[in-house]
């Protein structure tokens, strides 16, 4: 029993090994730096773009991502650095010569051509025969699922249906890459989330390398392979989705992706890969290597991962008071507060036992859900001293 | 809160309009009818004018020798047009293409001109461009040519001084039209292959076409009408629509067979602005 699991074992991590040796880069980014004037957008990026996937650049406004999409198109040229495709030099390459194709964030489609002359654009522009270029736009119309609109005009058609055109106009030139500056922003919830499956599926379909510009972190863990994030010009992590979920590396990316917990913390005591951390307000244990004893850290714990103990203090643990709960359908949202008056957040299921409103409660978690980040401080910021809890507060209530 | 909205809409609508609909009235409406009138009026022998109906004034304005200058008149306009849109058009692009400083100067000095008198600015052009002219001056103290050269009382000077008078009804029309181009039009046109040639072709013409037609508009009409222009620069020896008009009136003073030509000169205007609805300009467009 035990051999034919180390065997299945063997065989998965070959199958994983050669998918994962498959990778060829085909866009290499090495020390891009642009800069306007004094303000410097994108520093020292370095990123590997690998063929046939779909790679995010995810970060808050102005941290950059766009920039580099556009260093990648053409229409900006990095201060410094060098950009490759394929091997070949892609900075000094005109837009126009660049197998890659954008679509932009307002579609820019073209006003005074109707759709089929929008999508035929660039074949035409490649000198295309046009017994050749009909059946090519038209097997494109069909697979974003607007066969026969080739007669309508940009103006006729409804927002969700022109994403679809400025897809197909851009993924009819078969580009090496595709890349995508938050196309989704402008559609309604709903249509948004239909379009981030369709999008995932051509780009399967069509084994296309798809580069991503997004701001919502949740369509960038639905769609990626891999996601970067980005922060004020630097690249804050690679990774996969759940790697960029489970193991922020930094706070910035931890409390950017999804909801977290974070608090500061020293560490008490360092064992094997174990370490003691000690709050202002109680103790708990993380998993970590590589940490010094009375290092100031970064712990983050997502919402689900918190768990409400009973009052005896047999585990470290944090006592907090809850302070209310938040019904949404299948989950509960419960927010504690510590003595310090930071607020946590917990998730749990409907239906769960809860502890009541104003309640004393111990929080805990498991030492292999928290996240543990050098933090480069050098002391403890402690609420209870810098919080002024005002005129709110109010000691006879 | 309703009623006083309703008021504020409805009552002032009524009081605004009534000065200005009456000063379109005075000013626009009855001039228009009486020029209408006279038009199919005669004169007697002292040029005065018979309130007798009669096709006459028409007639004779479809004689050979009215052909000839109606056939100069829609010549020179067209020539004036055309170098207007081609001077023009890059002239705009650049100004639009500049940091907004720089612009709003570029801008001011196309309006400038507009602050002089323009009869002025054509006295100016003739003293240039004449025998003992600043140009023909320098040219003989270059030693260019031994004798000035006879560069007024032609139909090039008349050209010359029709587009140097209304290239700035070209320029605004082009400047608005260019202004309103989306760049991300131009970086999708790049995008997709086409290089700059084709980029100017195929998206940013076709886009600012309704600033062409607008300008052209702008600068034909006038054009047929200037008539100070191809007096003084001209010399009575290009004559166009607004000369016969202004002698008719003036001169020759023959006001039915004047006010027949400002007729055919609004119905060829008409013509025009119909052409450039067709084509899809908008009338807000012309100003």
């Amino acid at each position: 029993m035990n051999d034919q699991h180390d065997f299945l074992f063997f065989k998965f991590s070959n199958v994983r090994r050669m998918i994962m040796s498959e990778k060829e880069v085909l866009v290499k980014l090495r020390g891009i730096n642009k800069q306007y004037g004094t303000n410097q957008v994108v520093k020292d990026l370095n990123l590997d773009i690998y063929k046939g996937e779909f790679l995010t650049l995810l970060g808050p406004s102005g941290c950059g991502k766009t920039t580099t999409l556009r260093m990648i198109a053409g229409f900006e040229t990095p201060s410094s650095g060098e950009m490759t495709i394929n091997g070949e030099d892609l900075i000094n390459k005109e837009p126009f010569d660049r197998n890659i194709n954008t679509v932009f964030q307002s579609y820019a489609l073209f006003p005074h051509m109707s759709i089929y002359d929008n999508i035929a654009f660039g074949l035409k522009m490649k000198n295309m025969k046009k017994a050749d270029i009909k059946p090519k736009v038209e097997e494109i119309l069909e697979l974003v699922q607007l066969t026969g609109f080739g007669g309508r005009f940009p103006h006729q058609l409804s927002g969700g249906q022109r994403q679809r055109i400025a897809i197909a106009r851009a993924l009819v030139n078969n580009p090496q890459v595709l890349l995508l500056d938050e196309p989704l922003g402008a559609l309604d919830l709903k249509l948004r989330k239909q379009m981030q499956v369709e999008l995932k599926r051509m780009q399967k379909k069509l084994g296309i390398t798809f580069v991503y510009v997004t701001h919502d972190q949740e369509e960038a863990l639905t769609m990626s392979d891999r996601i970067v994030v980005m922060n004020s010009g630097y690249l804050e992590q690679l990774g996969t989705p759940d790697e960029i979920y489970e193991k922020p590396r930094t706070k910035f990316v931890a409390t950017f992706i999804g909801e977290t917990n974070l608090f500061e913390a020293t560490i008490a005591q360092v064992d094997e890969d174990e370490v003691l951390l000690n709050f202002e307000t109680g103790c708990m244990r993380g998993l970590g290597k590589d940490f010094e004893l009375d290092e100031i850290v970064y712990a983050s714990v997502r919402p689900e991962k918190m768990n409400f103990g009973s009052s005896n203090f047999y585990k470290p643990s944090m006592p907090a008071v809850v302070k209310e709960h938040i019904y949404i359908g299948s989950i509960v949202k419960c927010i504690a507060m510590l003595p310090n008056g930071q607020e946590v957040k917990i998730q749990r299921l409907s239906g769960e036992p809860l502890p009541k409103p104003n309640e004393v409660i111990n929080l805990y978690w498991e030492p292999e859900d928290a996240t543990i980040m050098h933090s480069r401080e050098d002391t403890l910021f402690s609420l209870i001293e810098n919080v002024n809890l005002g005129g709110a507060y109010d000691d006879s209530k | 809160m309703m009623t006083l909205n309703d008021k504020k809409q409805k009552m002032p609508m009524l009081t605004m309009l009534s000065p200005i609909t009456s000063m379109l009235i005075f000013l626009v409406v009855i001039p228009l009818i009486y020029v209408l009138v006279l038009s199919f009026c005669k004169t007697n022998e002292y040029y005065q004018v018979m309130f007798t109906f009669s096709f006459d004034n028409y007639k004779n304005l479809l004689s050979p020798s009215y052909f000839q200058v109606y056939m100069n008149s829609i010549v020179i306009a067209a020539i004036t047009t055309v170098i207007c849109i081609v001077l023009g058009y890059p002239f705009a692009y650049y100004i639009v293409k500049q940091p907004p400083k720089i612009r709003t100067i570029l801008y001011m000095l196309v309006i400038i001109p507009f602050w002089t008198n323009s009869l002025i600015r054509i006295y100016g052009w003739k003293s240039f461009l004449g025998a003992s002219g600043l140009l023909n001056n320098l040219f003989v103290w270059l030693g260019i040519t031994h004798k000035p050269l006879e560069l007024l009382f032609n139909r090039g000077a008349v050209v010359l001084g029709m587009t140097y008078t209304l290239f700035p009804f070209m320029v605004l029309p082009l400047y608005t039209a260019i202004e309103k181009l989306d760049l991300t039009l131009i970086e999708a046109s790049y995008d997709l292959g086409a290089r700059k040639v084709n980029t100017f072709l195929h998206v940013i013409l076709p886009l600012t076409s309704s600033g062409i037609f607008a300008g052209a508009i702008m600068v034909f009409i006038p054009t047929l009408g200037f008539f100070f222009v191809s007096d003084i620069l001209g010399g009575g020896k290009s004559d166009m629509i607004g000369n016969l008009i202004e002698r008719q009136f003036g001169s020759a003073n023959n006001w039915p067979l004047g006010s027949a030509l400002s007729i055919i000169l609004i119905l060829l205007t008409l013509i025009m602005v119909r052409l450039y609805t067709k084509a899809g300009g908008k009338l807000e467009d012309l100003g």
